[in-house]
């Protein structure tokens, strides 16, 4: 370790939870679709099914729609850039990041929203009905689960007095009691209900469909193709995999290095792929119980995530 | 200093009178000479102050009879000096491109100057007398601008005069409520005010507070006084929204700052309690307004109620929690509540002037017949996405900074342990993030329906890039919100020493640390630069990866996907009302637009329709709801007091008899 306070394991680690997420975000997503499909009595396509379905796309040529303009063209390296930043900012394998002047939390959820935006303007960009519709509902859900988060954070980033995330993070490693207090239930329920949300997952979108009535995330990427489309499906399956790793070392920190050693590294990062896993699987095998809502019943969940996450900063403030 | 301030002033009215002296041609070149002389003059002295924490002063009996005028431009005024300087400048170049085919006229130019100089002067009057003078000047020369057009519609003639009734009503509680703190303190002077105030009765203390709240709230445009506003800052020229909405508004908040904090030296906290609540309400329904308007310019409007209820927040917030002896936290809210204020005041300049320039282009400002103004007006719509970013908090540009301050602020509130803020910091975060949302599904919807896809109407077919001129002036502002958003710890000290005015026990809460941002008391940083440095970085990495992996073909051009049809049309794309469409439903009940669906069937059978014809019209539910029963009632009221007046001679000099026995009975 250096004077200056970086080490070299610090920028490793950066390195490492960059690439393990670009790597292993398709495989995710591959592991999610064989858990719902063996739970459903089908084989399924194996894991690594995701990867070849993206090295075919990245092979092709590149189409534009004729009344789109730059925004539409840009769009896919927005989405995968922000991530991308984000996954380098989040704290994943330990507490003492290097980035620590971007490691917020509510910098993390306007980084996110940043790639949602690009996309549903990319949408708009084409100029047809399908891209305003996904547009339109995109922003809808947006703007009723950003409100849920941010108040979810807060309930968080509370009993520390700051929204750093290595802060909460070591914060919750040195008082493992806080992690069943009922603010952190009520929000790990908020936090779940909005990642299913801006992840366009089930109840409230169904990744597996193509009919164009009942979907938002396919309608927001109709008109994409070749290397274009491979982007958006990666920069989807990244912001799944990052929010599923924050929801994971919000609420389940164990295992996340708090001391710069070799040992500690690799121990986290097998942690970490192990807990994403399992939160993942969680999220399929749930996906196989429940059917997608009515568009218009989503703001109903949406509210809910809303209410608890406010009692959550309520129980929060009472109990303190 | 004092004769910069002298410079202000009198180069301020020489461009009021050379506007009206100036020939056609020469007009708008002398006014925006002189306002952006003042301007920089102004920004100046401002900067000075904010830098050196020395007060201008400036006093003479020569100018206004009786008392004189009194000028003493300390931290808290500067920095509202100095925002709208900047904008002012920015819009006076604007309007120079602007008057290449809408010259300017010799009253308009007159009251462009005045408006300026007067916004420029009310941060700086020391006395009721002054002030006064200064906001009547202001009130007077916007509205001769918001009838700038008074010829094309009644509706500019109308929201003129929603205008002067809201604007006169505000000016009359201000003033009264300012006679009354001087009555009781002996003085007219600010100086004087604030040294006697304390010794005033409570009630009496809170009795100035309300009147002056409701003034400034009416200039603010706080939800429910707001009703002028989309109304005003629609119908306006653009230059003039621009001027209201980034400059005119602020002066609100100066306001209650100045009473409440300079005046009063604080107060209890259910003066700040009131001004939250009126925050909170304005931020919520300011934004879900935003969000379903299909009016650029309303749109921009709503979007000022909802900054500005933020920064009343902030600002109610800082009250609060230093009524309750958190000094520290009421400062880091008063510096977000302050930042905000700025940054508002550049991203909605910057949006207002190129909504300006769409009209210009297409003389239209309904987003139902735009849209494709991308490709046809690049520089133009560039400029509305650096707002469109900015206001919507994205990352890097300033938005993004006061929003993490914001919210800051209220986490700080929060932990501050004082009963009240259990159940209203809550509430407060809840309104914040709700309207965080909303804005960005308000401003995906501008910037998307407006200016991406097909072109919706033969206007918008037809738009080219404005003048280059207009470019410049709202190009100004929109590299603002860029600096503002990299480097926000330029904007530390100056803060800073705002705050101080204020909270004169809170020390510097928000510290630069390297170019990051440091909260004391609290653990870790924020780098606003060092994440616009990663987002650039990460965008280059991606798309210089995309450019390797796609380099054997050439992008193909083809028509998006119809579903099978060969021929695609505007009217299959999404408006913005369509857009709004889901938002609009949630939002039934604060909403309550009215909708007919008319079905008309054929003759043979009513299983064949013929025409389906379905309408919205989405007003303001204040307007109906609180504004009309007031009317109708005076109304009625004045039907009534029409009994008396019946034309009969006899029965007026009976009134007069009347009136002289009553004067001889209680005048012995």
């Amino acid at each position: 370790m250096n004077a200056a306070g970086i080490s070299v394991w610090q920028i490793g680690s950066v390195a490492v939870q960059v690439a393990l997420c670009v790597v292993g975000a398709p495989l995710l997503v591959g592991l999610m679709r064989t858990v719902r499909c063996r739970l459903e009595g089908r084989v399924g396509p194996p894991v690594r099914q995701t990867w070849r379905d993206l090295r075919k796309l990245l092979a092709k040529q590149r189409t534009q729609p004729e009344q789109s303009s730059f925004f539409f063209a840009v769009a896919p390296v927005v989405l995968v850039a922000t991530t991308i930043v984000v996954i380098a900012f989040t704290p994943m394998v330990t507490t003492r990041t290097a980035l620590l002047g971007g490691s917020d939390l509510f910098a993390i959820v306007f980084l996110l929203l940043l790639g949602s935006v690009s996309l549903a303007l990319a949408a708009l960009d084409t100029g047809t009905a399908f891209g305003g519709m996904g547009s339109s509902r995109l922003m809808a859900i947006v703007a009723l689960a950003e409100p849920a988060l941010l108040v979810a954070i807060l309930a968080l980033a509370a009993p520390v007095h700051s929204s750093s995330l290595p802060v909460i993070v070591a914060g919750s490693l040195h008082h493992p009691m806080w992690l069943a207090t009922p603010q952190r239930l009520l929000a790990f329920g908020a936090f779940v209900i909005v990642i299913l949300a801006e992840s366009g997952r089930l109840p409230v979108d169904n990744p597996a469909t193509h009919l164009e009535l009942t979907m938002i995330h396919e309608a927001l990427m109709l008109e994409y193709s070749g290397p274009d489309l491979a982007f958006v499906v990666l920069g989807e399956s990244l912001r799944l995999t990052v929010l599923l790793a924050l929801l994971s070392n919000l609420f389940f920190p164990w295992g996340i290095a708090t001391a710069l050693t070799g040992v500690s590294f690799v121990v986290a990062i097998a942690v970490l792929a192990a807990k994403v896993a399992l939160l993942a699987v969680a999220v399929a095998a749930g996906e196989v119980a429940v059917a997608k809502l009515r568009l218009f019943r989503v703001p109903e969940l949406l509210a809910g995530a809303f209410v608890l996450s406010v009692l959550a900063v309520l129980s929060a403030l009472v109990i303190a | 200093m004092t004769a910069l301030l002298v410079a202000v002033a009198l180069s301020g009215f020489a461009g009021a009178v050379g506007g009206l002296l100036a020939r056609a041609r020469a007009r708008v070149v002398v006014v925006a000479f002189f306002t952006i002389a003042a301007s920089l003059a102004a920004l100046t002295v401002a900067l000075d102050v904010l830098r050196t924490g020395k007060v201008a002063t400036l006093t003479t009996t020569q100018v206004l009879p009786f008392t004189g005028v009194q000028l003493r431009l300390d931290a808290l005024g500067a920095l509202f000096v100095a925002v709208t300087a900047v904008v002012a400048t920015a819009v006076s170049i604007y309007s120079v491109g602007y008057s290449r085919h809408h010259p300017m006229s010799r009253s308009s130019a007159c009251a462009f100057a005045t408006f300026v100089t007067s916004m420029l002067l009310v941060p700086a009057a020391w006395s009721v007398t002054t002030f006064l003078f200064a906001w009547e000047l202001m009130a007077v020369a916007s509205l001769a601008l918001v009838l700038t057009d008074y010829r094309r519609s009644a509706d500019v003639r109308s929201a003129a005069i929603w205008y002067a009734v809201l604007t006169q009503i505000g000016a009359t509680t201000i003033a009264f409520g300012l006679v009354v703190l001087a009555v009781k303190t002996g003085g007219q002077g600010f100086t004087t005010m604030a040294l006697h105030s304390a010794s005033m009765a409570p009630w009496l203390r809170g009795a100035v507070f309300l009147l002056a709240l409701t003034g400034f709230a009416s200039k603010a445009g706080v939800v429910p006084l707001h009703v002028w506003l989309p109304k005003a800052h629609a119908e306006a020229p653009s230059a003039v929204s621009a001027l209201m909405s980034a400059a005119m508004v602020n002066l609100g908040i100066y306001g209650i700052l100045r009473v409440g904090d300079t005046l009063l030296g604080g107060g209890p906290s259910w003066w700040w309690i009131t001004v939250i609540m009126l925050g909170v309400g304005s931020a919520i329904y300011g934004s879900i307004h935003a969000a379903t308007s299909t009016d650029l310019k309303r749109l921009l409007a709503y979007s000022t109620a909802d900054n500005i209820g933020l920064v009343m927040i902030a600002i109610g917030t800082a009250g609060l929690l230093s009524s309750t002896g958190h000094q520290s936290f009421a400062a880091l809210a008063l510096f977000a509540g302050m930042f905000h204020l700025v940054n508002h005041a550049v991203f909605k300049g910057t949006l207002f002037l190129a909504a300006g320039s769409v009209q210009y282009a297409t003389g239209t400002r309904d987003l139902d017949q735009l849209g494709g103004l991308f490709t046809r007006m690049p520089i133009a719509s560039t400029i509305f996405a650096f707002g469109t970013v900015a206001i919507t908090a994205l990352p890097p540009l300033c938005g993004f900074v006061s929003e993490w301050l914001l919210l800051q602020s209220l986490l700080h509130g929060l932990s501050s342990s004082v009963s009240v803020s259990v159940v209203l910091m809550p509430l407060c975060v809840a309104a914040l993030a709700l309207t965080g949302g909303l804005t960005a599904a308000a401003f995906v919807k501008a910037f998307g329906v407006g200016f991406l896809g097909i072109a919706r109407s033969p206007a918008a077919e037809g738009a080219s890039e404005p003048p280059r001129l207009m470019n410049v002036g709202a190009g100004v502002l929109a590299s603002l919100c860029v600096v503002l958003g990299v480097a926000p710890i330029a904007m530390v000290g100056l803060l800073n020493s705002v705050v101080r005015t204020i909270q004169t026990s809170g020390g510097s809460i928000v510290s630069s640390h390297g170019e990051a941002l440091a909260i004391s008391d609290a653990k870790g940083v924020f780098d606003p630069t060092l994440i616009a440095l990663a987002l650039v970085t990460s965008l280059l990495c991606v798309a210089g990866v995309r450019r390797v992996l796609s380099r054997r073909h050439a992008i193909r051009r083809a028509p998006a996907w119809g579903c099978g049809r060969e021929l695609q049309t505007a009217r299959m794309t999404y408006t913005a009302t369509s857009f709004a469409e889901p938002l609009q439903r949630v939002f039934d009940d604060v909403l309550q637009p009215s909708q007919d669906l008319d079905v008309s069937h054929r003759g043979e059978s009513r299983y064949f329709v013929e025409s389906v014809r379905f309408g919205t019209r989405g007003g303001d539910a204040f307007e109906r709801l609180l504004y009309q029963p007031v009317f109708s009632t005076v109304r009625r009221l004045a039907n009534k007091a029409r009994l008396l007046q019946n034309g009969s001679v006899h029965r007026y000099l009976a009134y007069g008899l009347g009136a002289l026995v009553v004067i001889l009975v209680f005048a012995r």
